[in-house]
């Protein structure tokens, strides 16, 4: 490993409205080494990362690359120097195939300038081949799943030829092949002496994978560490600026009744005859791999799409649930995976967003009073802890975590009695990640039925009552009792990937 | 509120173009300050400023209703039929045309909202059958001879005054729209779906009524407006209305209505459509020919639209 460093961002700061998002941070980065950025949400690290790819360009501060100072001024220019971004959320064209994709608006052409098709599809195989991906380069993205996408967005880098490639989150969706896949061809990037800078919140992986560390908090600088000399409480502590103790606080309530009971739900090949039942006071898990089919479950249940066949209790009666608007009414509350698309309005405010479940509590005999719902909204916020100047701010300016939260906002004004949580944590820091363990139990404390779906297994272990685990549309585990005790991550991960299947079964008929 | 913050903004600069406007009219025709000449403008604004209103809850919600012209000329046939032709009681023929308007309405929300076809595509289809209605049902002839008691509405003055009904009906339809925007469930809902369909759905919220409920809204805006073309003129024909749905639109756009949806005001449209009607009054005081005032116009919408897209710009950079 070269000592020399690639890129040096010294004393940057960026500015938005109301909020210093970053404040005379420093970072750096050296070839061939993997540097990991870690902070809470919210901390800056996406926000100097844009800086680097020349997504955002209004920052001050110096920034000196290959030894000469440079002025970010455009992604292109920044791509062409050799710096290359993985978004968190993917930019793919979803209309076209993965090889238009990969060498969108530099397809290569024939000498007659048309684009040459066989060689922009061979070259896209290569590149797929060399990130073990079996992806077929003439598939459309739109039939790709999201850990497929991801594959096509690194492959896509990787045709750059980048000195640095810059990862946020790459991993937060997907599945454990493929992120042993991503692993090795970060280590053969790095051999390539490429410099890797890695966000993530996955701390396990950072252990394994990390070489140096960089801690942000609150848009300031605070460390920059080796990761082989520190433990993952250490890193926790960096981040929040305080001990974390019980990370997975459980609280021991008795359970009440099924709230909710699905029994032999089938839509298509995604869903097959599925049976599963929550209860009041507790807190459901379903742990699965990518496209196991616990996403499209819910939705189901939820009257967000429809299904073929199966029956649906609520409290005990049978309901024919065909929309969101009935199963909101029926006490069914949904937290959507994806809460940027489907879980908020961005261009609106955080008042907006909170009411739209349930106005009424906005209401006054009259109409909509904004006072009343300034002070109602307001009350939820602080509840849940959200970090924003005011209820006036889009959300759109809030950081993941904090998008979350305003979610869970919404759901609590509207009073559901059955909250399905899918991924609640999924990009979101430790700090905020407590606090949505927390209002959980605090849920599950008032009686309330929690469902949580979760692809990270030692959340879905910590926060669960009862684990139900799914394979490719079949319930294939359901651990609870006494077994919750001695379960190991090995047993539920062989129920998740279709290795063991007899004892999932049998417990699933019988309930 | 953000969004209520917002129209007042995008108010103001509309509003502010409008008295930039008028003064600058003033200055070069002394005429365009005459309390005549402003009566005139708002009679000359209600008809387009009725249909902008209910084609702005459309545009509100993410989708464009270019029918209303066309539903203009066919609601005012069948109050022809109806009230001269066949000497129905002036007010069953107006129930009769409103109910007509609100069906076509509805069945363009029925197409777009459970059907998903593509809201320019539905109403454009609507847009040639309201048409061939209006043709066919007239059969080329203008329909005229209307009872004082329906023109009343086009050409009647609040007693003692000479204060034109028309004026105050269209501001009790902009007053009630506003209330409705504002302070009930359904204005909150309308622009929510503009804001974000799918997440408004997800929160238990029925987005296809909404849909069908702004474009019933739409088509209703346009009978409404068709009644008071009619009593001002006394004569249905069957291609009145035409183009209107296009200065309907300019007057949203105008106003500060974003086409993406989500965004903008009642009052904001109000103003929109007074400013188109002053430029024309003001460049028919200065002797400009038709033809060029169509050239006119279109830099305005042009002018609008640029301003739209600049300020959402702004928007994102923040």
């Amino acid at each position: 490993m070269g000592n020399e460093y690639i890129v040096q961002m010294e004393d940057i700061t960026v500015k938005f409205p109301g909020v210093l998002a970053l404040d005379k941070v420093r970072f750096n980065a050296k070839a061939g080494e993997v540097h990991v950025l870690l902070g809470e949400n919210g901390a800056g690290k996406s926000t100097i990362m844009k800086v680097l790819a020349g997504v955002n360009t209004d920052y001050e501060g110096r920034i000196i690359y290959k030894g000469e100072e440079m002025v970010v001024q455009s992604v292109e220019e920044q791509k062409k120097r050799g710096v290359s971004i993985i978004f968190q959320e993917m930019n793919l064209l979803k209309n076209l195939t993965v090889a238009e994709n990969i060498f969108l608006g530099r397809q290569p052409m024939t000498k007659i300038g048309m684009i040459d098709w066989k060689k922009m599809n061979f070259d896209a195989h290569e590149l797929l081949n060399s990130v073990r991906s079996e992806i077929s380069e003439k598939a459309l993205v739109s039939s790709l799943s999201v850990g497929q996408m991801q594959m096509v967005e690194i492959a896509k880098a990787l045709s750059f030829k980048s000195s640095i490639i810059i990862m946020d989150e790459p991993t937060s969706a997907l599945t454990e092949k493929e992120v042993q896949a991503l692993f090795d061809i970060i280590e053969q990037l790095k051999k390539d002496n490429v410099a890797i800078v890695y966000i993530s919140h996955r701390l396990e992986e950072i252990m394994k994978i990390g070489n140096r560390l960089t801690v942000f908090r609150d848009g300031k600088y605070i460390n920059t560490v080796n990761v082989a000399d520190i433990t993952m409480d250490q890193m926790v502590s960096m981040m929040v600026g305080r001990e974390m103790t019980d990370y997975y606080p459980k609280v021991s309530v008795n359970p009440g009744e099924k709230l909710l009971e699905v029994k032999q739900i089938k839509q298509g090949e995604r869903l097959q005859n599925l049976s599963f039942y929550a209860r009041g006071g507790e807190i459901t898990g379903f742990y699965g791999l990518m496209g196991a089919g616990r996403t499209e479950l819910m939705r189901a249940v939820f009257g967000a799409d429809s299904y073929d066949s199966g029956e649906i209790y609520i409290k005990g009666k049978k309901e024919t649930i065909k929309s969101c608007e009935q199963a909101k009414r029926l006490g069914l509350a949904l937290l959507t995976e994806d809460r940027k698309n489907q879980g908020l309005i961005l261009n609106f405010d955080l008042n907006c967003n909170i009411s739209l479940a349930n106005l009424n509590t906005a209401m006054t005999a009259f109409g909509v009073d904004a006072a009343k719902e300034n002070r109602n909204n307001q009350r939820l916020a602080e509840s849940m802890n959200v970090k924003t100047p005011s209820l006036k701010q889009k959300v759109k300016n809030l950081s993941g975590g904090n998008q979350q939260k305003v979610v869970i906002c919404k759901w609590l004004n509207a009073d559901a009695d059955i909250i399905i949580f899918d991924e609640p944590t999924r990009g979101i820091d430790v700090g905020a990640k407590a606090e949505i363990y927390k209002i959980m139990n605090q849920l599950k404390e008032q009686g309330k039925a929690v469902i949580v779906v979760s692809s990270e297994l030692t959340e879905c272990m910590g926060v669960s009552d009862r684990i139900y685990v799914m394979h490719e549309g079949k319930m294939t585990g359901l651990i609870e009792g006494e077994d919750m005790k001695s379960i190991t991550e090995e047993m539920i991960v062989s129920f998740a990937t279709g290795v063991n299947k007899s004892k999932g079964v049998a417990v699933c008929e019988n309930s | 509120m953000k969004i209520h913050k917002k129209i007042n903004f995008s108010n103001m600069t509309s509003l502010i173009a409008l008295l930039v406007l008028c003064v600058v009219i003033s200055i070069a025709e002394p005429a365009f300050r005459t309390w005549g000449n402003m009566i005139n403008i708002l009679q000359q604004v209600t008809v387009i400023a009725v249909i902008a209103l209910g084609v702005n809850i459309v545009i509100f919600t993410g989708g464009i209703d270019i029918s209303v012209g066309s539903v203009v000329g066919f609601t005012g046939i069948v109050t022809g039929k109806l009230i001269v032709e066949n000497g129905i009681s002036p007010f069953i023929g107006v129930a009769a045309a409103l109910i007509v308007g609100v069906l076509c309405g509805t069945f363009n929300g029925i197409m777009i909202a459970k059907f998903k076809l593509q809201p320019m595509i539905a109403t454009l289809a609507m847009m040639s059958m309201a048409r061939g209605a209006a043709l066919t049902l007239a059969d080329g002839q203008t329909i005229s001879g209307y009872s004082d008691s329906f023109r009343w509405i086009g050409v009647g003055e609040i007693g003692g005054t000479k204060i034109p009904v028309q004026i105050i009906f269209m501001l009790f339809l902009y007053i009630l729209m506003f209330f409705l925007m504002r302070y009930r469930k359904f204005g909150r809902y309308i622009y929510s779906i503009g804001g974000n369909e799918e997440a408004t759905r997800l929160s238990g919220i029925n987005v296809d009524k909404y849909k069908i409920m702004a474009y019933a809204i739409s088509g209703l805006g346009a009978s409404v407006a068709s009644v008071i073309l009619v009593a001002k003129l006394n004569s249905a024909q069957s291609t009145a209305g035409l183009d209107y749905e296009m200065d309907a639109i300019a007057s949203c756009v105008i106003g500060g209505t974003s086409l993406i949806g989500g965004y903008g005001s009642v009052w904001g449209t109000f103003v929109g459509a007074i400013i188109m009607i002053v430029i024309r009054n003001g460049l028919n005081l200065l002797n400009v020919s038709s033809n060029l005032q169509k050239l006119v116009i279109g830099v305005v919408i042009l002018l609008a639209v640029l301003a739209d897209s600049i300020r959402h710009k702004a928007g994102k950079n923040k």
